[in-house]
């Protein structure tokens, strides 16, 4: 990673961290290596277990690597305990103090700080407003809602104006609608607070929808980084496609290649162009992803061909799930119009035609 | 309504239950009825009268009595409730390991210890620092209390600690709490319902004593416990059902003022 040191807030140089020692440690982060950028949403996206939430601990001081390095603005700050850390966090749970007051809870960072008084009323002012809580200052904790207490783990953890907030899966304890406005929130806050974001979810629309970039994360290893965009478009191994959003794998044999390009013929012996991932140099067997919104349904003339099996509606859109002549199964995403003449019905022959740059090469 | 299976509509229960209440309270309602009898018997009626009481009230061995007892529980039931609450920090607030049940029981030893031989051992080894020493006050039956009333305590203090979410001890350090301050300004005002509940069960415990202090004591040191023991062998009278009446009353309080307490939420 070519970026210049000083515009990191967070680097991650070769971390590893196993838990319990003796004969057999568990090894939850392997060798992970990543820079987050300064005023950046990075989103960690994993299932449960991969090691996120352990790589948000450590960066916390919660816990301490077993082996690597933390920079926070080029300083190691793996050893410190998490009281010297200039980083707050909003805990899954929100862990809001039972014992005091929403204006309390806020201040809680600022008194340990030793802030002078008139300056923590001043900042827990303005921290209510931010998140729209002005009228709740003096509640306790337990006579607000779920969505309320969010804001007030928000308000608390930014009143110190941390050099990186994380944010432990905050948003799964909270119901479809609530959920969806927080996420607006949380990306206002994060633009109007210009505070780096470190964010953990297994939700993966959440993170296409909220992050600048994302790091997707398996069974203790980071497997990619890269924008919404990329990491939807652009998967390089077949974690990455599989975990995030629907996908089609086809078997293919690379035909030529050039400059992070390649022809690889499908199963049916069509030849289609697709991108190849960096650094990636393929020849024979290769797998390739195509996305079922990036192919659509045509009597003929198509690269792939087979018989409709299925067709199931959601709404927004159709998925039209096909047999292939070359055996398994592909689904084509349709948007559903006003215009509804559907002209396939199930037990139709039907051909596919791939959309041009859909197609993409998995490194695996 | 669902069939579920109910332990009250079973054949013989509210009989069985009925029975139990009956024995254990009968005797009670007996001595409190007596407490109040006018004549000098404790089991024939003579009239309602709160004569006893007022004996009670101006015999000076009851009132030093008394006296005794609560400063011994007083101080001892601080002094457990202290030892316990470290005690319950110490097993709660650190990773599991190897030996921490042990550790459990080793706390909880006065509850498993015949209580007999935990006396008879405190009389041995004080009266060889009483001789050592010539000290011969109040401070032996406290230490002595304090020591059998620590897993009264510490029950209580631990169930709070165990229940109480250590996501917020986090939050705390992350906050910029050095530990001292997480304990200070987050643990112990979540523990203190907890606390006043290890105090107070400590306080009864104490204060209910007989065994070990009958054996402790020195000359002159009774308690109201053992002092009640030696009236009984004695003349009786129902003064003592209105000293146990009394003390009947007052621990009732502290018990009701523990459950309150208990049962407030976090």
């Amino acid at each position: 990673m070519p970026e210049s040191p000083d515009r990191n807030a967070i680097e991650i140089r070769r971390v590893s961290k196993f838990f319990g020692g003796g004969d057999a440690p568990v090894k939850a982060l392997d060798t992970v290596s990543v820079a987050i950028r300064e005023n950046e949403f990075f989103t960690l996206l994993g299932p449960s277990g991969c090691g996120k939430t352990t790589l948000l601990r450590l960066i916390a001081g919660f816990d301490f690597p077993t082996d690597g390095e933390i920079l926070l603005h080029g300083q190691d700050i793996a050893p410190l305990p998490p009281y010297k850390r200039p980083v707050n966090t909003v805990f899954q749970s929100y862990a809001l103090f039972p014992h005091l007051t929403v204006a309390q809870n806020i201040a809680f960072g600022l008194e340990m700080l030793g802030r002078p008084k008139a300056e923590i009323d001043a900042r827990v002012t303005q921290m209510l407003k931010l998140v729209r809580m002005e009228e709740l200052r003096n509640r306790s904790t337990a006579q607000i809602s779920g969505g309320q207490q969010q804001r007030v783990a928000l308000a608390r953890a930014l009143a110190p104006q941390p050099k990186v907030l994380l944010l432990d899966e905050p948003l799964s304890a909270l119901d479809f609608k609530l959920r969806k406005e927080m996420q607006i929130e949380l990306k206002r806050l994060q633009h109007e607070t210009g505070i780096t974001f470190i964010f953990v979810t297994h939700d993966q629309e959440e993170a296409l929808t909220m992050s600048d970039r994302i790091a997707v994360m398996s069974a203790g290893n980071i497997l990619q980084v890269g924008s919404p965009k990329d990491i939807y478009d652009r998967p390089a191994v077949r974690f990455v496609a599989d975990f995030i959003g629907e996908t089609n794998f086809l078997e293919a044999t690379v035909e030529s290649s050039s400059d992070g390009r390649a022809g690889v013929r499908l199963g049916s012996g069509a030849v289609i162009e697709a991108s190849v991932p960096e650094g990636f140099s393929s020849t024979g067997k290769v797998t390739v992803v195509i996305r079922p919104e990036h192919a659509r349904l045509a009597e003929a003339g198509g690269e792939l061909s087979g018989k409709l099996s299925n067709i199931v509606y959601f709404g927004t859109d159709t998925h039209f799930h096909v047999d292939l002549d070359v055996g398994g199964t592909f689904i084509v995403r349709e948007q559903n119009t006003r215009d509804d003449r559907r002209r396939a019905r199930e037990g139709d022959r039907v051909s596919i035609v791939v959309g041009k740059g859909a197609a993409q090469v998995l490194r695996d | 309504m669902a069939s579920r299976f109910d332990i009250r509509r079973q054949t013989g229960f509210p009989t069985v239950a009925l029975f139990c209440f009956f024995l254990l309270y009968l005797p009670l309602s007996v001595v409190v009825i007596f407490a109040f009898n006018a004549g000098t018997s404790i089991a024939v009626w003579e009239g309602f009268s709160f004569r006893w009481f007022v004996q009670a009230w101006s015999n000076q061995q009851v009132v030093d009595a008394s006296i005794r007892s609560v400063q011994i529980a007083s101080v001892a039931a601080v002094i457990a409730t202290v030892a316990a609450t470290m005690a319950a920090l110490a097993t709660t607030r650190t990773r599991p390991y190897r030996g921490l049940t042990f550790k459990y029981a080793f706390i909880n030893q006065p509850l498993m210890v015949p209580e007999i031989v935990t006396a008879v051992a405190l009389l041995i080894f004080f009266s060889r620092i009483k001789i050592a020493t010539g000290y011969s006050g109040l401070g032996y039956l406290m230490i002595a209390h304090a020591a059998f009333c620590i897993p009264f305590a510490y029950l209580p203090i631990r169930a709070r600690l165990e229940s109480m979410d250590t996501a917020l001890e986090t939050a705390a350090a992350d906050l910029y709490a050095t530990p001292w301050q997480v304990f200070r300004r987050v643990t112990l005002p979540l523990l203190w319902p907890g606390i006043i509940a290890g105090l107070m069960l400590a306080f009864v415990i104490s204060l209910d004593d007989v065994v070990i202090t009958e054996f402790v004591k020195s000359a002159g040191q009774d308690t109201l416990p053992t002092y009640m023991l030696g009236q009984l062998r004695r003349v009786v009278t129902p003064e003592i059902n209105a000293i146990s009446t009394a003390f009947l009353v007052l621990s009732v309080a502290i018990v009701t003022v523990f459950f309150l307490i208990s049962r407030k939420k976090t």
